[in-house]
């Protein structure tokens, strides 16, 4: 009995010390969110500031307020960035397991190369990246090793955008989106013989991409368009990101390569399988679950990238601006905690959208077993 | 033909990830008046070691920081989490189970949405500013992972050892010390591997909670390479001193090292 007590006051220090850290401040954090801290400079940074209460305002100011228009090239740029970020890792990363998966000579040697920016920080791959990215830089001066000319693609500097679209239309892409993603988990279902899923998608698809179409496209978040696009600065930055992190997606696609085994391969091979087929029908199915883990772990860390941005662009330069360099700016620069604050449940957000439905996932696996 | 396809790809690849290494060494190795777009790529002729200089100079308070937080941390937080793991492991009373779930939800929040108020809470406690105060922030928000990777270190220890040891007379502490800590120096190496890289490397607590007296390396070398005109081969200098701990660590560990990066992964 002396030692159960014993068990539950040694683990009493770490569930205060997460209670307060983790819970107590994201509800302290949801608080400020919701009043008016900053509005008023002298307040801003008074010892004991008067906070009042203003619900949704800075929200609402975020995402169709005047002044908060590099807000929404943020969400923009973050939303550009997860995508190009985690296709480039996953794709490359997939390839280089199966090169290595293949090469008989040199495994250890090639393995330890891709595998070395992740013992690096992301303050360090950005430097080292933002001086390679000059506009007279090492890339752009690449082809005169060559003998060609050099590149004059500015890179960071760049201001230029693509895939240009009006913020007004946001909602309804949105809803398009998540339409078309709930139609493809209700087909799934479907071909699993799970009808009340299926159903369900179904059902929640149809609504959502009717009211895509009946009032998504007359909804309008601000009064006169405003043009966001993907801003090609990021470029630079998706490729240090995916330089960095492609050989951690090799070394999980590595581990399920070598987890599949050789008999089944053989005997498709023995059935006459072509190399294309085993690819398509056992090993990349076996990969599956490893690509999603792979998509959790790289979505997070998009989601609240920062230090790589800081450390390639800085934080005054907009065009690379990402939620967690607007919300730092705003908070630690400008003295606008409210604001700030509410960036960051935004994040939180998010992140527990991606996050919340996989551990669940993985905690009823490991229940059932 | 296949094959030189394949190492052809390989050897790409390989190169795709170890020119920026090259270009950082060529450029801290040249004199500042040298570095020009038409010889980016050329080493120089005598290599220019006065950067290196220069770097350790203007970096090695920041470097001394970084040591001592990171070593401090690390090891502070590898012995809260053998011992969360341990009571969780081995231990159970009602309803660990929620609270071990609860902890773990830590690792995944973004930190952002923590950082107004730690940033309030730490001035009040007047620990801003401090390298301690930012010792003890890694600390409690390592302790999710730290517990996770020793709780099932420790679930796969056999509970007749303890049982035996129990029949021997020993307590709470005494199985701890006699029979748990001499079988844990596996996940101590992990822990303490994805721990030191995980602190070394860390940026957004450290930018936003010390005072430059008490900064780490990344913070200074992301500020110097920030300025304008900047003199580049001072931050590749500084860039390779901000490296080089977690890189020996990768190359002599390296086996312990991945495996904490799957650790990790659950995490993320």
């Amino acid at each position: 009995m002396r030692d159960r007590i014993l068990a539950f006051l040694v683990l009493l220090p770490s569930v205060l010390a997460v209670g307060v850290f983790v819970y107590g401040f994201i509800g302290q954090n949801l608080w400020v969110s919701l009043t008016d801290w900053g509005k008023d400079p002298a307040q801003a940074l008074a010892l004991r500031p008067e906070l009042r209460f203003v619900g949704l305002e800075n929200y609402r100011e975020l995402f169709t307020g005047f002044v908060d228009v590099r807000f929404r090239q943020s969400v923009v740029n973050l939303i550009f960035f997860t995508l190009f970020f985690m296709a480039g890792s996953l794709g490359l990363g997939l390839l280089l397991a199966l090169a290595v998966d293949k090469a008989p000579r040199g495994e250890g040697f090639f393995r330890t190369v891709f595998l070395f920016p992740m013992a690096l920080s992301f303050v360090v791959t950005g430097t080292i990246w933002r001086w390679l990215l000059q506009p007279q830089g090492g890339v752009n001066a690449l082809p005169t090793l060559f003998g060609l000319p050099p590149l004059s693609f500015p890179w960071l500097a760049t201001r230029e955008q693509v895939l240009a679209f009006d913020w007004n239309r946001l909602p309804f892409y949105t809803a398009f989106v998540v339409g078309l993603v709930l139609l493809y988990v209700a087909y799934t279902a479907h071909r699993e013989g799970e009808k009340r899923r299926a159903f369900w998608g179904l059902a929640s698809a149809g609504v959502l991409l009717l009211w895509a179409f009946a009032f998504g496209r007359g909804l309008k978040l601000l009064p006169y368009p405003e043009v966001h696009g993907f801003s090609l600065a990021l470029v630079g930055v998706i490729l240090a990101a995916v330089w960095q992190m492609s050989g951690y997606t090799m070394a999980l696609y590595l581990a399920g390569l070598r987890g599949i085994p050789v008999e089944v391969l053989e005997a498709a091979r023995v059935d006459g399988a072509s190399e294309w087929q085993l690819f398509r029908r056992i090993i990349f199915p076996m990969l599956a679950p490893i690509t999603l883990s792979a998509m959790i772990v790289l979505g997070h860390i998009a989601l609240k990238i920062f230090d790589l941005v800081f450390a390639m662009a800085g934080l005054d330069y907009a065009p690379t601006d990402v939620p967690a360099i607007y919300m730092y700016l705003l908070a630690f620069r400008g003295n606008q905690f409210a604001k700030g604050a509410a960036i960051g449940i935004l994040l939180l957000l998010l992140v527990a959208v991606v996050v919340v439905p996989y551990l669940a996932t993985q905690l009823r696996k490991e229940v059932r077993r | 033909m296949g094959r030189a396809l394949l190492y052809g790809f390989l050897l790409l690849m390989a190169g795709f990830f170890l020119l920026p290494v090259y270009l950082v060494v060529l450029t801290a190795l040249k004199e500042p008046a040298r570095i020009t777009l038409e010889t980016v790529w050329q080493w120089p002729h005598p290599p220019y070691w006065e950067s290196f200089r220069t770097a350790w100079e203007a970096f090695r308070p920041k470097f001394q920081n970084s040591v001592i937080l990171a070593v401090s941390a690390t090891l502070l937080s590898a012995l809260v989490g053998s011992l969360n793991g341990y009571v969780l492991a081995k231990w159970p009373f009602r309803g660990s189970g929620l609270l071990f779930a609860l902890i773990l939800f830590g690792m995944f929040i973004p930190y952002q949405s923590v950082l107004i108020p730690l940033f309030q809470f730490m001035k009040s406690i007047g620990l801003y500013g401090s390298l301690f105060g930012l010792v003890l922030v890694h600390v409690v928000y390592g302790i999710p992972i730290v517990t996770l990777i020793f709780r099932n270190y420790y679930s796969e220890i056999p509970d007749e050892l303890l049982e035996a040891a129990r029949i021997d007379g020993a307590g709470f502490f005494g199985i701890f010390r006699h029979v748990i800590l001499p079988l844990s120096v596996p996940a101590f190496v992990v822990v303490a591997i994805w721990q030191f890289t995980q602190i070394w490397n860390e940026f957004l607590f450290a930018v936003t909670l010390t005072r430059p007296e008490s900064q780490p390396i990344t913070v200074a070398l992301a500020q110097l390479a920030g300025g304008e005109a900047v003199k580049w081969n001072l931050p590749m200098a500084g860039a390779i001193l901000a490296a080089l701990p977690t890189l020996l660590v990768y190359i002599l560990l390296g086996r312990y090292f991945l495996r904490g990066l799957l650790a990790g992964s659950v995490k993320g």
